[in-house]
């Protein structure tokens, strides 16, 4: 088959888009593991943000595969919500989607706008200040600053509530688009059904976490 | 059983002269409807009054009127074949509904089911993606095979028979919120797939049928459910995700 038509065929969209999405799950879990360390060792968190934001792997190879991740899966949800729009030029005076299938499943694209809206944010506070520390302002290696960077972060009630609030629609995303992700590669046998509660486990205890972690600095060290 | 009532209802229903014209909701007063009565025969009962009042009489599709052919649509107050599930409109009951409701009626929605009047849709482009690759070749010249002397593993013969249960009504195109018919396609590829007869053209049958599917305007699946709710036959969404299997593997050969 021409690879033409397969990139084109919507089969191959939805996979690309749950490839994806699975790729920045296994970033998000790395991510929360290492915050999670935040709340227990200020050292062992150091320790760790400075290796991540210092090898070079992680910095020049990995770092931007992320971005591309990103930026990837918000185009192509992007270019399916239009697509999908056009399958129904005229729409229905009553719609009961509820009757049928969960918000959280038709309202990806408003709880994946919210995630990219505090991704924005979130590169502000963090990683655009990094790249001007590091190589704007040019400043030494300092090991031990990230702990102090991220309390201070959430020092604001406002900062701290805006990321709970981003990371209650993160779990509605991740609620069905997790389990969705495994079905478009083809999983839906006993193997698939047996990782839907890790998928589910995942999608609440991953963002709870996160709000636990921002709402612990805000509490404890601020 | 309760004893049937009657009942007044309004119902709201979609009007489209053609293909062509616009068309608008028109409001209909409907009294002494059965609760015993089918929902389809609540529709005769309104045509044959607006034939009496000397009206265009309300264009739907109906055929067997017994959940089989598929040929009833109708999306019923927000929702395919109406308020329950499993189950075409013609098995709709009017006990459903409660005096003094109002009914909204409308054709199903997608781009790939034009609006020919009133109710009706051309759901043609499922045809065509049937032709494109919905099919076994099998030699009727007199040596033909008999069936039963090709050894099949139960689960998959049961598997392949569900999926085979489609009737293709379209239903869950009308309730997919991306007007995808993914769980029509996957069902018609898996009912080929899981049997040793359609191996034989199986990676050009998935490749041709999605391609068709394509091409004719649906949407893409985001995995809602909402298909396997509200489908008659309740075709499952393991459907999907073996038509999924399917295409990837024929792509890469």
């Amino acid at each position: 088959m021409a690879k033409s038509t397969l990139l084109k065929s919507s089969i191959a969209k939805k996979v690309a888009m749950a490839l994806s999405g699975i790729f920045l799950i296994s970033f998000l879990a790395l991510h929360f593991f290492i915050n999670m360390v935040s709340v227990f060792s200020a050292d062992a968190f150091n320790e760790m943000s400075h290796f991540m934001g210092y090898n070079p792997l992680i910095q020049f190879v990995m770092q931007p595969i992320l971005v591309a991740g990103v930026v990837f899966h918000f185009i192509m949800g992007f270019v399916l919500e239009l697509k999908n729009k056009s399958a129904r030029p005229i729409a229905y005076v009553k719609f009961d989607g509820g009757a049928n299938s969960t918000w959280a499943s038709r309202n990806m694209i408003i709880s994946g706008l919210v995630v990219l809206a505090f991704l924005g944010l979130h590169f502000y506070d963090f990683w655009v200040h990094e790249m001007v520390y590091k190589y704007v302002e040019g400043n030494a290696i300092e090991e031990t600053r990230y702990y102090g960077e991220l309390v201070a972060k959430f020092e604001s009630p406002v900062r701290t509530g805006l990321y709970s609030v981003a990371f209650i629609l993160l779990a509605l995303h991740l609620w069905h688009g997790f389990t969705s992700s495994l079905q478009s590669i083809g999983f839906d046998n006993k193997i698939g059904k047996s990782l839907h509660t890790i998928c589910y486990s995942f999608a609440v205890i991953v963002p709870a976490g996160f709000v636990f972690i921002a709402i612990f600095h805000h509490l404890i060290n601020n | 059983m309760s004893a049937a009532k009657n009942m007044n209802i309004s119902l709201q229903i979609w009007r489209q002269k053609n293909s062509k014209e616009k068309g608008k909701m028109e409001t209909y007063k409907l009294n002494d409807v059965s609760t015993a009565s089918s929902f389809l025969e609540m529709l005769d009962q309104l045509n044959e009054q607006l034939v009496n009042e000397r009206k265009e009489p309300i264009a739907f599709d109906h055929d067997c009127r017994e959940g089989i052919c598929g040929m009833c649509s109708l999306y019923i107050n927000g929702r395919a074949h109406g308020p329950d599930t499993g189950i075409t409109t013609c098995q709709l009951h009017m006990r459903m509904f409660n005096d003094g409701d109002t009914i909204v009626i409308e054709p199903w929605r997608s781009a790939a089911f034009p609006v020919i009047k009133d109710l009706i849709v051309d759901r043609t482009s499922f045809d065509r993606i049937q032709q494109a690759g919905g099919f076994v070749s099998v030699n009727t010249s007199g040596n033909t095979i008999d069936a039963n002397a090709t050894p099949i593993n139960k689960q998959d013969a049961d598997k392949a028979f569900e999926a085979a249960a489609c009737i293709g009504c379209g239903a869950c195109v009308a309730t997919c919120k991306n007007g995808s018919a993914m769980l029509f396609v996957g069902a018609k590829v898996s009912q080929y797939a899981l049997l040793p007869q359609g191996r034989i053209e199986a990676t050009d049958r998935v490749l041709n049928m999605v391609r068709q599917m394509d091409e004719e305007g649906f949407g893409n699946c985001t995995n809602t459910g909402a298909c396997e709710v509200e489908c008659p036959k309740g075709i499952s969404l393991e459907n999907i995700a073996r038509m999924n299997r399917e295409y990837l593997s024929a792509s890469l050969k």
